[in-house]
């Protein structure tokens, strides 16, 4: 009788877990000025650092508890547009962020915030002496650049475009800190990111060349239309474009427009 | 009465044990109604797709040889010859079932990548580099298929009976006679069974591949590594993809399974 009794725990608790998955975010208490609660930010890989940082002054200035979550932008928007539950979404190109507002999950326009351009990150004191892209084309240079899918990726064939470049590199990532950690793992030679990413890393540095100019990105971001904390989901891109949050993004690297 | 009796199903066990079915099930039928079913011919044929479809079925074909040339010995070993730890290294091969296969990449890239502990030899003696070649994906393939087959072969041999083997020795046969004339037919189903396992983890495996392989077409995309990608970009592509997957899979898991890993 009594395993009878447990089995059936098990399995009323099964249901529970089962039904009950959908909806185990917390009741954000928002307040009329945005603050307080909650915030999840779905940001592009390459804001990782300084958001982290931006994150961290608006708790303390506000009292919201942000939550980042960081991956590639189009990985991001397609995830939004499953449903899963973000209040902002901020995208490192216009293409993943228009998917977003197609769906109608944007709530506002979205605006764009900074420019990132692509460098050639290269391990540091750049042993190969690596100038300009078309030091990457030798046949035992290994360069990993990210997939077209992904932002930096669509960048990337831009500018090797715009140099009248052709290399064939030996791996397509997901995402741009991917592309960054095969350099510091001295697996590749280089690899193009943004200059941003180069200058977080300490092991990398990154060469600057001029066809980078015709494939700067655009980062905008949008407050969503399933916020759960919309106040102070629009606090936050607020913040991003005040004198502080500038402050921050253009030490990361970033280009404030 | 008898029927009665075996119908009498307890409600403790089944409600869980339907629970369970669907909840094993039911992405599945997900994947089938969201099919583009209309869509599904020219996608089907589009490059990419069968190139991936291709190199997947190719891996995981050398990986399971691999194992199997592999394993099988190392199974027979842990079976049937009694060594000091013998009981560590039988938890330690084991220990990619349970290992996260990103966790198993980048221990592969630590070993053999261009700065790892023998992949730096390789490159500076040989200038041979693994990463990113469609050698690393079999290698990641072995890494987290072998323990299937090992597992497999181990225990056939376990439940073989040893008796055969002391008849052929005492008749005069070598080691090597004995092992391929009496105990690998013996042990075949075990080891069939294990090789169609080691087959299908193969054909799954994506972290370890896309750590230690990259990912680059007709060279280390495999299906798994081109679904993960198209869902950045195309939702429809990436269920076309896992249904194609999910088929093989299934095909090859119906028609081989209950012939070999089955209970009689």
């Amino acid at each position: 009788m009594r395993l009878r009794t447990t089995l059936a725990a098990v399995g009323v608790l099964a249901v529970l877990l089962v039904t009950g998955c959908a909806d185990d975010r917390a009741e954000p208490p928002v307040a009329g000025d945005g603050t307080g609660g909650e915030l999840t930010v779905f940001a592009a890989a390459s804001l990782t650092e300084s958001f982290t940082r931006i994150g961290q002054d608006f708790e303390a200035a506000r009292g919201v508890k942000v939550i980042f979550s960081f991956a590639g932008s189009s990985g991001l928007a397609a995830q939004i547009n499953q449903g899963a539950p973000a209040d902002v979404f901020a995208a490192a190109a216009p293409a993943p962020m228009a998917t977003v507002v197609e769906a109608g999950n944007a709530a506002d326009e979205p605006v764009t915030f900074v420019r990132n351009q692509l460098v050639i990150a290269v391990p540091k004191g750049n042993p190969d002496g690596v100038t300009s892209l078309r030091d990457l084309t030798g046949p035992d240079r290994k360069v990993a650049l990210c997939a077209e899918q992904v932002p930096c990726g669509a960048a990337a064939r831009a500018a090797l475009a715009a140099a009248g470049v052709a290399l064939t590199p030996v791996t397509l990532t997901q995402d741009v800190k991917a592309a960054l950690a095969q350099v510091r793992l001295g697996e590749v030679d280089a690899a193009l990111v943004y200059r941003t990413d180069a200058r977080a890393a300490a092991e990398v540095e990154g060469v600057e060349f001029p066809e980078s100019a015709g494939a700067i990105n655009d980062y905008p971001v949008v407050v969503l239309t399933d916020a759960a904390n919309p106040a102070a989901a629009r606090a936050f891109v607020e913040h991003l474009r005040s004198e502080a949050g500038r402050a921050v993004l253009v030490a990361a690297g970033f280009q404030v427009p | 009465m008898r029927r009665s009796h075996t119908r009498r199903v307890p409600v403790a066990l089944l409600v869980p044990a339907t629970i369970g079915l669907l909840f094993l099930l039911l992405p599945l039928v997900g994947l089938l109604v969201r099919t583009p079913w209309g869509t599904l011919p020219q996608r089907l044929t589009e490059p990419g797709v069968l190139t991936a479809l291709r190199l997947s079925v190719q891996t995981a074909t050398l990986a399971t040889l691999l194992c199997l040339v592999l394993g099988v010995p190392l199974a027979w070993l842990l079976a049937r010859v009694p060594f000091p730890g013998r009981r560590l290294v039988r938890a330690l091969v084991t220990v990619p079932l349970v290992l996260p296969p990103v966790v198993g990449g980048v221990a592969l890239l630590l070993v053999f990548g261009r700065r790892g502990l023998l992949g730096s030899w390789l490159d500076e003696t040989f200038g041979v580099t693994l990463p990113f070649t469609t050698t690393a994906v079999v290698m990641a393939q072995a890494f987290v298929a072998m323990p299937f087959l090992i597992i497999a072969v181990e225990g056939a041999l376990r439940g073989a009976d040893t008796r055969y083997e002391e008849a052929a020795a005492t008749l005069g046969a070598g080691r090597w006679t004995t092992f391929t004339q009496v105990t690998l037919p013996m042990i075949a189903p075990g080891v069939a069974a294990g090789a169609v396992l080691g087959w299908a983890r193969a054909l799954g495996e994506f972290g370890a591949t896309i750590t230690f392989a990259g990912n680059y077409p007709g060279r280390t995309q495999t299906m798994p590594v081109a679904v993960y990608l198209a869902l950045e970009t195309d939702l429809e592509a990436a269920i076309v993809l896992s249904l194609i997957l999910l088929t093989v899979s299934v095909v090859i898991l119906a028609s081989l399974r209950d012939r070999w890993v089955g209970t009689p």
